[in-house]
């Protein structure tokens, strides 16, 4: 625990990448089985564990602290799980429990039992292992979405043995500790055999295409579809049949609503979507069914999950990825003529005469759970990732605003030392409102040094974040916007990114909000 | 006729606005603004003040004082365990394990003895003298850790942490940011403890104390600067001011791992706050236990308890039987 303990504080306290990787490589190769795999699961979120509620802090603070001295420290430091933490009577010298048996003894332990095992554990931890321990039997620790970080370090560890989509294939099939997928890593083993259990295809993915080069493409070669603003699934039929997220997650439990759409031998490749009188709703309503397990009736019925179709990777155990797309497509629609499954619906094609008619069709459906326009082309194979000049995503912008500069922190990994990533806003009446955050694009010139800017302009410092004089207009490009209740503007771009510095322009020239909000037109709030 | 039994410190030391004022010795002890008569505990800015006529305080201290343009008009220097008469009141210096030169002041008067401390911890540090607890009537505590939550790990530990952060990431550079006084010197000593010995580099604004600690004797090993480190491979332990850390040389490291090293950085939020990725938990002041500890060590039946959370203190000394009593003192920083 104390390994796991400083492997999460390494990872909340990293900037870049690269140092996220290097810490997760170097726990896994130090670090034995089993705990290592519970490890990777409690970071993927796929750890299942007995949930023990908040209330067992106070439980054990009352039964092991002085309540004056608790209630002093816990309105300082301002976090229930670490005030105990940190001010639990131990010392901590004692044998810290090892990761696995804090597993296996919570699985064990008789739920009225649990909270002395608990408090046996802390006296034998020191304080960093004791907040992640309480963190992780309450059910707080959120490394964040670790699970494709910690597949790329696990390929990095096999040294070019087994690749990142060859661990994401498998994932599914697997569970926790994961002894298997480590030994076939370390080349003690073959590959794990995923026996009769799903089988994960990682999911093709489109280039965004930039207005510029939509005139270059020999549109006679592509296949538009409507680009669905949902969650991209893999609908895995046959005897164990899962609802798969893009990045491999077995979301099934949280969609049984689906259990009609997976009545078959098929994979198939779609948009997770909520679907009310025959539409769309907004995302917002495809978020109140993610993450939450074993939704209740009332749920179920409020925010309905649909899938909407637009591939067929298998067909009763024959694999159809090689096929160009206009054959599986083909396949997709004679299969579900034959199966017409529950809760699914195929993405219609849409006919494409040229560049300006798709951006009229872009145009004209910026609602209506449309991001945008898929151009595939028609002799594509079905290739995991990101393969180039294949798949297409066109959303008829990027669009522009200008925005006032309002706050900047240092930006992450080599950017570490340059104030790059800001927050910005735009005009609500008299009053500036933040929309977004981003850094400026890879290789853009941006006029004047946006970091020398910060320095001499800076108002007032929080922690890391300064606040700037709000006098600096950027030319922000963005794809889209979404509704956000948890920003201030009740907005958020899409994708924004910083084009190039204004400083010929007056904060008061800036865009504003109503501007933005005109691109949810049409969007049930 | 009056009672003659021994004067209660609480008739001859009182608080003033310029801070903590002994009547009989008439001088203040670290006053926050410029007064006549002076006596200093250690070199930090919040308790040595430029300006002031006369001073006492160790030959360090003073040193100090004058490397940092706090110089007195005139000093006088009073070695530990020393005594002094001033007024009708005693004046002898001890040992506070803060930083160089740190003293707690011991005064006697009218039969009965109080101890000032200063800021003091309590574990080994090589680069000052240890702290000595001395049997009073009265202990004037610091309190800068006064909760139950803030108990430093050992110091080893920490140092363990950047070691292993050095041989994960060989090629980036360790920037440190830690406090010109006291603490830059002690992390030195801590890495050559730990083996280090690799070069260190120096920001500009470290190098007169640390010249300074080599003249008193304390031996920090080789030391390289930033000018230095285009000459030399990548990786590497740099200490530097925080304020530093904004400036251009630190953009023309590459990809540093940006580190920071106090007691403070034992709350998330603060860790979070320093922007540092390798957050090191190191402090030149009592931890919670220590506070304790040392109330139990001088043996003082009341006990005033300066600048930090004192609540929580005094709730735990009076749970011992120590009268707990806070002194509201101005002018005190956080500094850790």
């Amino acid at each position: 625990m104390i390994r796991f303990a400083s492997l999460l504080e390494g990872l909340l306290f990293a900037r870049g990448r690269t140092t996220v990787l290097a810490l997760l490589r170097n726990y896994f190769e130090t670090t034995p089985d089993p705990d290592r795999g519970f490890a990777l699961a409690a970071l993927a979120g796929r750890l299942d564990l007995p949930v023990v509620g908040a209330g067992l802090l106070r439980t054990l603070a009352s039964a092991r602290t002085d309540p004056e001295l608790f209630a002093t420290s816990y309105q300082y430091v301002g976090d229930l799980g670490e005030t105990l933490a940190l001010m639990w009577p131990a010392e901590g010298s004692g044998e810290a429990p090892r990761l696995s048996e804090i597993v296996s003894g919570l699985r064990d332990t008789a739920k009225a039992d649990r909270p002395s095992r608990i408090a046996a554990w802390l006296d034998a931890s020191p304080p960093a292992a004791r907040l992640a321990l309480l963190k992780l039997v309450t059910g707080g620790l959120r490394p964040g979405d670790m699970a494709g970080p910690a597949r790329r370090a696990l390929a990095d560890m096999s040294r070019g043995h087994v690749t990142e989509t060859q661990i994401e294939e498998i994932w599914p099939a697997l569970s926790p500790p994961y002894e298997a997928l480590f030994a076939w890593i370390e080349r003690r083993a073959t590959r794990p055999d995923t026996g009769g259990h799903a089988h994960f295809r990682p999911p093709m993915l489109a280039n965004p295409l930039e207005d510029a080069e939509l005139a270059a493409l020999e549109l006679a070669d592509y296949v538009a579809e409507w680009k669905w603003d949902g969650l991209r699934v893999q609908l895995v039929g046959g005897a164990d049949p899962r609802v798969l997220s893009g990045n491999g997650d077995d979301i099934s439990a949280s969609f049984p609503d689906l259990a009609g759409a997976l009545n078959h031998g098929a994979v198939l490749d779609g948009e997770l979507l909520v679907t009310r009188d025959g539409g769309v709703a907004p995302f917002a309503d495809l978020q109140r069914r993610l993450g939450r397990r074993a939704p209740g009736r009332a749920v179920l019925e409020r925010f309905p999950a649909h899938v909407r179709l637009f591939d067929i990777l298998c067909d009763e155990g024959e694999d159809l990825r090689e096929l160009p797309f206009a054959s599986r497509r083909a396949r997709l629609e004679a299969w579900f003529a034959r199966v017409r499954p529950a809760r699914a619906d195929l993405s219609p094609l849409l006919a494409v005469s040229g560049p300006d008619q798709l951006r009229r069709l872009c145009a004209g459906t910026r609602a209506g759970g449309v991001e945008g326009l898929m151009l595939k082309r028609a002799d594509s194979p079905y290739r995991a990732g990101r393969p180039p000049g294949l798949w297409w995503e066109y959303r008829g912008g990027p669009f522009n605003i200008d925005a006032v500069l309002m706050y900047a922190e240092r930006g992450p990994g080599e950017r570490g030392s340059f104030y790059s990533n800001v927050t910005f806003g735009v005009w609500d009446g008299e009053v500036l409102v933040p929309v977004g955050k981003a850094e400026p694009a890879e290789g853009v010139p941006i006029g004047i040094d946006l970091d020398g800017w910060v320095r001499q302009h800076t108002a007032a410092r929080f922690g890391p974040v300064r606040d700037v004089v709000k006098s600096l207009v950027l030319d922000v490009a963005f794809d889209g916007v979404r509704r956000s209740p948890r920003h201030r503007s009740g907005i958020t771009l899409r994708c924004p990114r910083i084009v190039r510095l204004r400083p010929d322009k007056l904060a008061a020239e800036a865009g504003r909000l109503a501007h933005l909000t005109n691109f949810l037109a049409g969007d049930d709030p | 006729m009056a009672h003659r039994g021994p004067a209660h410190p609480s008739t001859w030391l009182t608080v003033r606005p310029e801070g903590l004022y002994c009547e009989p010795g008439g001088f203040f002890i670290d006053p926050h603004r410029a007064v006549e008569r002076a006596v200093v505990t250690h070199g930090h800015s919040d308790h040595a003040r430029p300006g002031h006529a006369a001073v006492l305080a160790t030959a360090e201290t003073l040193a100090i004082m004058r490397a940092r343009k706090a110089a007195p008009a005139s000093g006088r220097a009073l070695r530990y365990g020393e005594t002094l008469a001033v007024g009708g009141v005693s004046v002898t210096l001890q040992p506070a394990g803060h930083v160089l030169g740190s003293a707690q002041i011991v005064l006697e008067h009218g039969g009965s003895r109080a101890v000032i401390s200063g800021d003091y911890k309590r574990r080994a540090d090589p680069t000052c003298a240890g702290f000595v607890p001395v049997p009073c009537d009265v202990f004037v505590t610091e309190a800068t850790f006064a909760l139950p939550v803030f108990r430093h790990p050992p110091p080893a530990a920490e140092i363990a942490r950047l070691l292993g952060s050095l041989a994960l990431f060989p090629d980036r550079r360790h920037v440190v940011a830690c406090y010109a006084l006291g603490k830059a010197q002690h992390l030195i000593a801590l890495l050559r403890q730990g083996g280090w010995d690799g070069p260190i580099f120096l920001h500009r604004a470290l190098q007169p104390l640390c010249e300074l600690y080599g003249e008193f004797g304390v031996e920090l090993g080789a030391l390289r600067t930033i000018a230095d480190l285009g000459l030399e491979g990548p990786g590497g332990i740099v200490l530097a001011p925080p304020a530093a850390l904004d400036e251009r040389w630190v953009r023309e490291l590459g990809e540093p791992v940006l580190c920071a090293a106090s007691g403070w950085l034992r709350l998330r939020k603060r860790a979070l706050q320093s922007g540092a990725e390798l957050p090191l938990i190191i402090s030149d002041h009592a931890d919670w236990n220590e506070l304790l500890a040392t109330a139990h060590d001088v043996g003082a039946p009341e006990i005033w308890v300066t600048h930090g959370r004192e609540d929580a203190l005094i709730h735990a000394l009076g749970q011992r039987g120590i009268r707990g009593h806070a002194l509201r003192l101005l002018g005190r920083g956080e500094e850790a």
